[in-house]
């Protein structure tokens, strides 16, 4: 019964995502194509952030540092391609691009790279202070690209046109929404996948017991650094396409405000569900784009919504949704 | 050197600055294990609530007066309403309740007083300033916002260390099950300390008040550097507190300070002032980065 | 070119002109900041546009108009958001009212390139000035380096010839103090880039005693300037070294926050409530008016913005969808500026006085700021040649 309401409960998702553009232009609402290719891109980040946060219990105040850096290295690479200058001269030369093929690898891997880099030196603390140092990592990056004259500094840069995929128009704003989609559900299948492997295995293992583990014989700390660069890796490919969704990149994509919005994402639809930090993607940023039509005094609601859903939705909104607890306990 | 001296005062200044803000989240963390997100609130309403009635009466005592009740009892409020529920959760859900708490209040603060910085000035009678080093005068309430966290920091010691209450809250601290089976009162004893937390925001807030733009959203500014500064220090200990406080506040004064200067030696002026410039913006970060690569638990751990 | 465009429009006027009939509001999108420690600017800009509005029954140019204002929390992604829904839901053609430069750099390129006409109550960006500039965009307010300009001739003109320098480390930062530098003669006592949003500065003004300078230039918009003013005067240095900035540390609301710390500041603006424009008195009554305190300057930039659109829209009766007739009419600028003469330069800024403003007490006990003289007069801005408008 309770994997059946589950799975209804995704079935019903996928199935109203796939039709979402169909039914926004045929209800004279084409503009929400838009705002959900955002919730997409943004649902994406969270649960990129759920895997190492739901499953391996490492709560990041900083994961926006690898969506922001995903984003600076499309519109950086485009930035190249359009003046016809090369982004390094020495000791390789790396010419600028337009095309997604080379420019969204491209973000994923040097997420990635960070990722690792922040991953191996914050992993050595845990709990409360795992939390801060992730931070202050994210500030940094946010204060270095803030003073970044070269590329816009706090103005940021702007992405003179979206990249170019062969076979599909990124411009058209259905066919992005679908690409969109399309990156989230592989990442969704992935770490569906991922977390009932093997891997998956010691990496709950270690947020239970990491000592247990440890005294197993596995290596907890390589085991949690891979998760935390496949979550960077995530949230860099999200990155690449908040850029191309917003046409234009600042640091503010990195301010740690939008690492504490990525978390409440995250907590909101429920953590260590994976589909939950969707939903709750999705219920924050409507939330915000239609209360703040009907108000401008908004967040004096949201707040103590917030405030509502840690108090009686125990497992989020998602949680209320399927009902009970989600298969990943 | 004269200089090198003014800005260690400077640096001495915003370190107690940070203290007062830190020792209150420091004292609930560590007592409660509570991740207290909306700190920077009871800041905020402290100041608020001391420029409204310094504005009103004339009388900074006043506004202070009544900040401080205000910030406590709004804080206890909140402790019976919505932290108490928390205590047992994780801390995420503490982080999810106390982010929503930072919204509700900064848009609260909006509706009641408007879109606009409000004025507080520094009282006449400490207006002015001191020559403490020859040829060079110091605001006379930079010199009272120190002798304040002084203060505060003796009497929390005192609190703590020589008193009953100080005692029971010690014992509740290390453990809530075999206190509340002595006949302590649990609950009314952790909203007493939530609210003695909220208290000290509110004080730094008040503080704060004629030194910087007293707006909505200012908590949010200083709550940041008050985590570093009880991360850095240990989280859960008013010694750590003291210690991280000075800690950042030294690097962040002398940084700005004397980084341009540092770097001019090696490199041209205009990229030497960028770089310095972005570098001290970092300094903070990159010190409790390296303090926790080195000591994981902080300088000063809490408990064992 | 021009010319054509006119005759078009003419053409077109002409056509359209034929059948009456009941016409439908026109939509306007305001896309502004009101949360966020700024909220302010954007309520004064959004105050000041509705109120031309209301002094006309609901109409501008006699057209009547339905102004949708929505806030985008400082956030550039927000903001185009908000674009996009204005855009494809309720078919606005003309968006305006944009606070912060790093918004506008991200929303405008992106609308005007959609047909879209933009109008800016405030940012302008050099960019959007020099090489980004469109046929579709229009500034009503001032290109960013123009208050910086004005004081910078000012104080040289005063006879300072050591200024000290202070702005946040960021591109506005950098582009202010430019503005600044480009018509001040003197040399630099120090010129000093600080943390976006730093609350103490202490350090700053410790250095800044020490390198001894006869006067400061800051930019510091926000609570960085409150921080400052305040930091400034308990160091008891404002009696020594007078402080000079653009307008933006000294609007009317701000001013309240710092009290008798400001007096006697002077600073550089294009608008003051004091201008001796009979469109200026009959603004700044109505608006005290409506609202019981004296307009920023962002809240006359908004009505300016609804009163050029209104010229506009009156000229072409209503007639949103022909573009190029309406560019041509809002590029004509054929209004009663609050500013006295005003017209649009080659990249479609403003060509305008600009003034020195003194800080001052008023007798009912507010603070307020006071028009010295103007400094520059029919003053455009230095990216015209940049652009290239096609």
């Amino acid at each position: 019964m309770r994997m059946t309401r589950q799975n209804i409960s995704i079935a019903v998702g996928t199935l109203f995502f796939l039709t979402l553009p169909v039914i926004a232009t045929m209800a004279g609402e084409p503009y929400l194509v838009t705002l959900f290719s955002r919730i997409l891109i943004y649902a994406l980040a969270a649960v990129s952030l759920d895997l190492m946060l739901g499953f391996g219990g490492l709560v990041s105040l900083g994961h926006a540092a690898f969506f922001g850096i995903g984003a600076y290295v499309v519109c950086i690479l485009s930035m190249h391609a359009v003046d016809g200058t090369s982004v390094l001269s020495w000791p390789v030369v790396i010419n600028g691009s337009e095309r997604a093929l080379v420019a969204w690898p491209a973000a994923v891997v040097l997420a990635a790279l960070a990722a690792a880099v922040i991953g191996s030196l914050s992993l050595r603390t845990s709990g409360m202070h795992f939390i801060m140092i992730t931070l202050a990592f994210a500030q940094m990056l946010y204060y270095f690209f803030v003073s970044l004259e070269a590329y816009g500094g706090d103005d940021g840069i702007s992405l003179f046109m979206r990249n170019t995929v062969p076979g599909v128009d990124l411009a058209a704003d259905h066919q992005f929404y679908y690409v969109c989609l399309a990156a989230l559900g592989l990442f969704l299948c992935f770490a569906c996948r991922l977390v009932d492997s093997r891997f998956g295995m010691v990496i709950r293992g270690c947020r239970e017991n990491e000592r247990r583990m440890k005294s197993m014989g596995f290596a907890t700390f390589r085991y949690r650094l891979v998760c935390f660069i496949i979550a960077g890796a995530g949230a860099g490919l999200a990155g690449a396409l908040i850029a191309n969704q917003t046409e234009y990149v600042s640091p503010g994509l990195m301010h740690w405000t939008r690492s504490g919005e990525i978390l409440v994402m995250v907590l909101l639809g429920g953590m260590g569900t994976l589909f939950g930090p969707v939903v709750g993607a999705a219920a924050l940023l409507l939330v915000e784009e239609f209360l703040s039509i009907y108000t401008e005094h908004w967040m004096v609601y949201l707040g103590p919504f917030l405030v509502l859903v840690v108090l009686f939705a125990k497992r989020g909104i998602y949680g209320v949704i399927i009902g009970g607890n989600g298969n990943h306990g | 050197m004269l200089l090198f001296l003014e800005q260690l005062l400077n640096g001495l200044q915003l370190g107690i600055t940070l203290f007062l803000m830190s020792a209150g989240l420091t004292l609930v963390f560590g007592i409660m294990q509570v991740i207290n997100l909306a700190h920077g609130s009871f800041y905020m309403i402290g100041a608020y609530v001391a420029a409204t009635v310094t504005a009103r009466s004339g009388s900074f005592l006043l506004g202070l007066l009544a900040a401080l009740p205000a910030a406590a009892l709004v804080g206890m409020l909140v402790e019976m309403l919505v932290l108490r529920r928390l205590y047992k959760k994780d801390h995420l859900d503490q982080v999810l309740a106390t982010f929503g708490l930072i919204m509700f209040f900064n848009e609260l603060t909006r509706m009641v007083w408007g879109r606009q910085p409000l004025f507080m000035d520094v009282p006449a009678w400490l207006a002015g300033s001191v020559e403490l080093i020859p040829g060079v005068p110091y605001p006379s309430y930079r010199l009272a916002v120190i002798a304040v966290g002084i203060l505060v920091g003796v009497l929390l010691y005192l609190l703590f260390a020589h008193t009953r209450v100080g005692m029971q809250i010690r014992a509740g601290a290390s453990n809530r099950e075999m206190a509340g089976a002595l006949g302590v009162n649990i609950r009314l004893l952790y909203t007493l300390v939530f609210g003695l937390g909220t208290l000290l925001a509110g004080l730094a807030g008040v503080m704060a008040g004629p030194i910087l733009a007293v707006e909505a959203g200012m908590g949010e500014s200083i709550l940041i550097l008050t985590f570093v500064v009880i991360v850095i220090g240990g989280i859960g200990s008013i010694r750590g507190a003291l210690v991280g406080a000075l800690l950042v506040g030294m690097a962040d004064t002398l940084g700005r300070a004397f980084l341009p200067a540092l770097f001019r030696i090696f490199l041209s002026a205009a990229v030497a002032d960028g770089v310095a410039a972005s570098l001290a913006s970092m300094l903070v970060y990159i010190l409790m980065a390296l303090v926790l690569v080195w000591r994981p638990r902080g300088l000063i751990p809490a408990h064992g | 070119m021009m010319k054509r465009s006119v005759l078009v429009a003419m053409m077109l006027a002409l056509v359209a002109a034929g059948p009456c009939q009941a016409m439908e509001a026109v939509k306007i999108g305001m896309i502004t900041t009101l949360s966020t420690k700024a909220g302010y600017l954007g309520e004064e800009t959004r105050d000041g546009f509705q109120l031309a509005i209301d002094m006309e029954d609901g109409r501008l140019g006699g057209i009547p108009v339905e102004l949708l204002v929505d806030d985008d929390g400082r956030k550039p992604e927000k903001a185009k958001q908000i674009a996009d829904r204005f855009i494809k839901r309720d078919g606005v053609k003309i968006l305006t009212g944009i606070v912060f430069s790093n918004v506008a750099i991200a929303v405008v390129p992106k609308v005007v390139r959609q047909d879209m006409i933009y109008v800016s109550t405030n940012a302008g960006p050099s960019l959007l000035a020099g090489k980004g500039c469109h046929a579709n965009y229009f500034n009503v307010a001032y290109q960013n380096d123009n208050p910086d300009e004005v004081v910078g001739k000012y104080v040289s003109d005063a006879g300072f010839k050591n200024v000290y320098l202070l702005a946040p480390n960021y591109p506005a930062g950098k582009d202010h103090l430019g503005g600044f530098k480009r018509y001040y003669t003197g040399t630099l006592a120090g010129e000093v880039y600080t943390k976006l949003g730093q609350s103490d500065y202490a350090a700053e003004i410790a250095a800044l005693r020490a390198a001894a300078p006869d006067a400061v230039y800051f930019f510091l918009p926000g609570g960085m300037g409150i921080n400052f003013l305040k930091q400034y005067t308990q160091a008891e240095l404002n009696r020594t070294i007078p402080v000079f900035g653009p307008a933006f540390s000294f609007d009317e609301r701000l001013l309240q926050a710092v009290k008798d710390t400001a007096i006697g500041v002077k600073n550089g603006s294009q608008w003051t409530h004091d201008l001796d424009f009979p469109a200026n008195h009959l603004f700044v009554d109505a608006f005290r008016k409506a609202h019981g305190r004296t307009p920023t300057l962002y809240a006359s930039q908004g009505y300016e913005a609804a009163r050029l659109l209104g010229s506009a829209l009156k000229k072409v009766n209503g007639k949103v969808d022909d573009l190029a007739a309406l560019r041509s009419a809002i590029r004509s600028a054929d209004f009663d500026s609050i500013r006295g003469k005003f017209a649009f330069s080659a990249n479609q800024h403003p060509i305008q006085n600009l003034y020195i403003r003194e800080v001052v007490k008023t007798e009912d006990g507010t603070y307020t700021n006071k028009t010295l003289k103007a400094v520059f007069t029919d003053h455009s801005n230095v990216y015209v040649d940049e652009c290239k408008m096609k």
